[in-house]
């Protein structure tokens, strides 16, 4: 843990310090209020829940599994079960790292307790045969504040630990787990509703129903994220392929599109832009599969048909991957790859703002790989040289905005041109598919893990990486 | 095409003397709960989604309808409705939810509507209509779970036949084949469907109507993560599907060949029984089939591999496995891909059983669209299943020609 700052570790030690006495408290003063039966069967619940689904990938839904358990204590086992039944997290497996168990632990208690108060300051109790609709604003009181303290709570660790701006670790990671953890909270009031004597009475087999779609939808989701993976990996491999007809562009859609992504990272794009600019970079250059190898290669003067040849390559790529529907904003990305803010480019001589932002992005990191890398009719540029030439053709030709966002990335990415090994491709790069878990600290000890196949971003993760 | 009417014209049947009968004799009982769970339906038909290999799925529609089907009490009131009034509410229903769909110019998928009216109608029979639930009233709540879970399963069993019905029509494949892929397409989202079903059936005994806006949203949830998967999924495809036109825009082959190969192979596939996830990989094995033709200085002529010596068929098949390995993610594919060029049975060694029948499949099928490309001749699609005829003791597998060829004669048909 050498590596957790002092006022991450301080923050840690006073949250510990916080929730400590309360399940104490908890247990000397409420011990007769709750069936001890009930809490002992909801710890399993919680527990196998959240150990079940954060074996593999960690993302959204397993906090949401144990957070059912969690808020159907407040009905079912009232506020200071509820806070007993927090420390079962503490046997969560979900973390080798005792500091993090230490802190997770705390503060779903505070967060606990924190919803305890509220749900019975605003009225809640236990189910009765009139407990709705009254029942449900309370509880969504309490899950509101169960969320805030918990959200609150780790963002600001992860903002201690990494340096990471809150707002980034809002938009990155929160923003999305919010809906499920708000969604899966609710189905805490209804297995209450189904367990209880005065409710369905359905016991804790109620359990086995409630949790059946929350599994499901566990299951539809690993499947998504391990087909978005593999998506992600036949796309490069097969742009790879493609390139190998051309010995002087090899690695460079993938290198495009890495360059891309550190300047729409620099100039705050939301992150599903950035995903979709990522495959515009990958896939810009496919339409010069429609431009005869002779023409690409070619050493002297181009003729004015070899040139109009070439300059169609945007127009090819696009009719290609134009039923792709996905790629939305991508394709302007890649029509437009060559257009000049002066409006000297190619195909439509579009200028200035008409240019699609995608558009604009690649431009800048495409004309960026090509001069770091050899060509057939010169050698490679060193990264300061290009940057150079960029900023003096900004304006012009770039957008200099553009160009300022890959200057300043590049001050803290090192650039590996050519290095990269076209066909080596380690570990699995998800563009979504691993959401840092709300409920969880990340995991700043275990290195920088935010694409594993990108050698540039290993300097400083942002929020999407912030989680093994 | 039969399943397919017999089972519309079942639902339509059905529903119609369900609404007569709850029309006129009858009348509508305690219209209060049958207009709340009608107007959840309605909302559910609104938001049905397409699963991951192209099913249409209405699971909030459906998982209210099962609700009222296993309704007991409602808000600690007994729930004295009918299995007709059920199918009645239901149907009608459903046509208002989808009227929105129709009007935004969407096709009503009238096949699965009928489907699912009939399942809710085989729920709602065996609960209501033999006594089952006012059996099971007094009861305690697990009894009353089980019974639920059991009938819930056996309406999704029965689901699963009928979309088996239609589709071994639609799809020109085998009854028990289809039936194997509707079943294990159900497994998830039909019990995620089911469980809620019968969650609301049991809360709203407590909760009445609140327990219908509370329970949608987890099931709302279960679907976000099937639409996102669905779309992974169809991105994946039409990736493939744009890719696998380089070697025809690099010159290597003619154009739309892969796209045709991939769709008579899938519908040679389906005929000879193949599940979901075979036909998948078969398809993107038929899509990349000619990717190993990258790998060559000199496209050859027409992009024809048939007219290529054995020796070059199986070098280009291999060039291209080895690139379809390197995703790490794709080694079915890639196998295929890399056997594709194997005769079905080598003079002196017998059945070769190692080929994959995918390999099989995609051989004879590449070799006929290189003979035929896009043309559309009857004479010159006999003439390349003729010369596929004669090579089939030894380079083709006859089950794969003969079922090609009713493909073909089917297509030829529409056309």
């Amino acid at each position: 843990m050498s590596t957790l700052p002092l006022r991450a570790r301080l923050f840690i030690a006073v949250v510990a310090l916080v929730a400590a006495p309360l399940p104490v408290v908890a247990v000397v003063a409420g011990y007769s209020t709750f069936s001890m039966v009930d809490l002992v069967t909801l710890a399993l619940l919680l527990v196998l829940s959240s150990s079940l689904t954060s074996r593999g990938s960690r993302d959204d839904a397993s906090i949401a599994l144990g957070s059912v358990a969690a808020m159907a204590a407040l009905p079912l086992l009232g506020g200071w079960g509820t806070v007993v039944l927090a420390c079962a997290s503490a046997f969560v497996n979900d973390s080798p790292s005792l500091i993090k168990r230490v802190f997770n632990t705390s503060q779903v208690v505070v967060a606990s307790a924190a919803s305890a108060v509220v749900y019975f300051l605003l009225g809640g109790g236990g189910i009765t045969g009139h407990s709705f609709p009254f029942l449900i604003w309370p509880f969504v009181a309490a899950l509101a504040v169960r969320c805030l303290v918990n959200g609150l709570l780790v963002a600001t660790v992860i903002h201690l630990a990494q340096g990471v701006s809150l707002r980034t670790v809002w938009h990155g990671t929160m923003a999305r787990s919010v809906a499920g953890y708000v969604g899966y909270g609710l189905f805490g009031l209804l297995l209450a509703v189904l367990w209880a004597p005065a409710g369905a009475d359905v016991g804790p087999a109620a359990a086995v129903l409630v949790l059946m779609p929350l599994f499901v939808a566990r299951w539809a989701y690993e499947q998504y994220a391990e087909q978005q993976r593999a998506y992600d990996r036949t796309v490069r491999t097969l742009i790879a392929a493609v390139e190998t007809k051309d010995l002087y562009t090899r690695g460079h859609s993938e290198r495009v599109a890495v360059a891309s992504v550190l300047i729409a990272r620099c100039i705050g794009m939301r992150e599903d832009r950035v995903a979709s600019l990522r495959y515009a970079g990958m896939l810009h250059d496919v339409g010069k599969l429609g431009v005869p190898t002779r023409v690409l290669q070619k050493t002297g003067q181009l003729t004015e048909e070899e040139f109009a040849a070439i300059k169609l390559h945007p127009v090819r790529g696009l009719e290609m991957i134009r039923e792709i529907e996905f790629l939305g904003e991508a394709f302007a990305g890649i029509m437009h790859h060559h257009e000049r803010l002066d409006g000297l480019g190619y195909p439509m001589g579009l200028r200035g703002e008409e240019i699609p932002e995608f558009a604009r992005a690649i431009a800048v990191a495409d004309a960026f790989d090509s001069m770091t890398t050899t060509r057939s009719y010169r050698g490679a540029r060193t990264a300061e040289d290009a940057l150079v030439e960029l900023q003096r053709c900004a304006g012009s030709q770039f957008d200099p905005v553009m160009v300022a966002a890959l200057v300043s990335a590049l001050e803290d990415h090192e650039w590996q041109s050519e290095t990269r090994p076209v066909f080596e491709i380690a570990g699995h790069d998800s563009l979504e598919g691993a959401v840092p878990s709300h409920d969880s600290i990340s995991a700043p000890d275990e290195g920088p893990v935010f694409d594993h196949d990108d050698p540039m971003s290993t300097a400083r993760p942002t929020a999407m990486g912030t989680t093994s | 095409m039969t399943g397919q009417v017999a089972v519309i014209f079942a639902a339509m049947l059905l529903a119609f003397v369900a609404v007569v009968v709850t029309a006129s004799p009858q009348g509508l009982v305690q219209p209060g709960i049958a207009f709340a769970f009608a107007g959840f339906i309605a909302l559910g038909e609104l938001a049905r989604i397409t699963l991951p290999g192209g099913r249409d799925a209405a699971p909030i529609a459906t998982a209210g309808a099962l609700a009222y089907a296993l309704l007991i009490t409602f808000d600690q009131v007994a729930v004295k409705h009918n299995a007709l009034q059920v199918v009645a509410v239901v149907a009608f229903a459903m046509l208002v939810g989808v009227f929105p769909h129709v009007v935004a110019g969407r096709a009503p998928t009238i096949d699965s509507m009928a489907r699912r009216l009939l399942a809710i109608g085989f729920a709602a029979a065996v609960f209501r209509g033999t006594g089952l639930d006012a059996l099971v009233r007094g009861e305690d709540g697990y009894l009353r779970a089980s019974v639920m879970a059991a009938i819930v399963a056996a309406t999704l069993a029965v689901d699963a036949a009928l979309a088996a019905a239609v589709r071994a029509g639609t799809d020109r494949a085998p009854f028990f084949a289809v039936l194997r892929n509707e079943a294990r397409a159900q497994v998830g989202i039909g019990s995620a469907i089911g469980s809620t079903g019968a969650l609301i059936a049991l809360a709203a005994s407590l909760m009445g109507t609140w327990a219908l806006p509370l329970f949608v949203i987890p099931l709302l949830l279960t679907q976000f993560s099937f639409r996102r998967y669905a779309a992974i999924r169809a991105t994946s495809l039409q990736t493939i599907r744009a890719l696998s036109r380089v070697t025809e825009l690099g010159g290597y082959t003619e154009s739309g060949h892969s796209r045709r190969v991939s769709e008579l192979a899938v519908a040679v596939g389906r005929e000879l029984g193949m599940s979901d996830a075979d036909l998948l990989d078969l398809e993107y094995a038929a899509l990349m089939h000619d990717i190993g033709q990258l790998s060559l200085t000199e496209p050859i002529p027409g992009g024809a591999t048939v007219v290529a010596a054995p020796a070059d068929q199986r070098r280009i098949a291999g060039l291209g496995a080895d690139v379809i390995r390197q995703t790490g993610v794709l080694d079915t594919v890639a196998t295929i891909v890399e056997r594709q060029a194997e005769p079905y049975r080598r003079a002196h060694h017998g059945n070769d059983l190692a080929v994959p029948l995918a390999s099989r499949i995609i051989k004879a099928v590449n070799a006929y669209d290189d003979l035929v490309g896009e043309s559309t001749e009857i004479d010159r699609r006999l003439d390349a299943l003729e010369r596929l005829r004669l090579g089939m003791a030894y380079e083709y597998d006859p089950r794969v020609v003969d079922s090609m060829a009713k493909a073909i004669e089917r297509s030829a048909r529409l056309s």
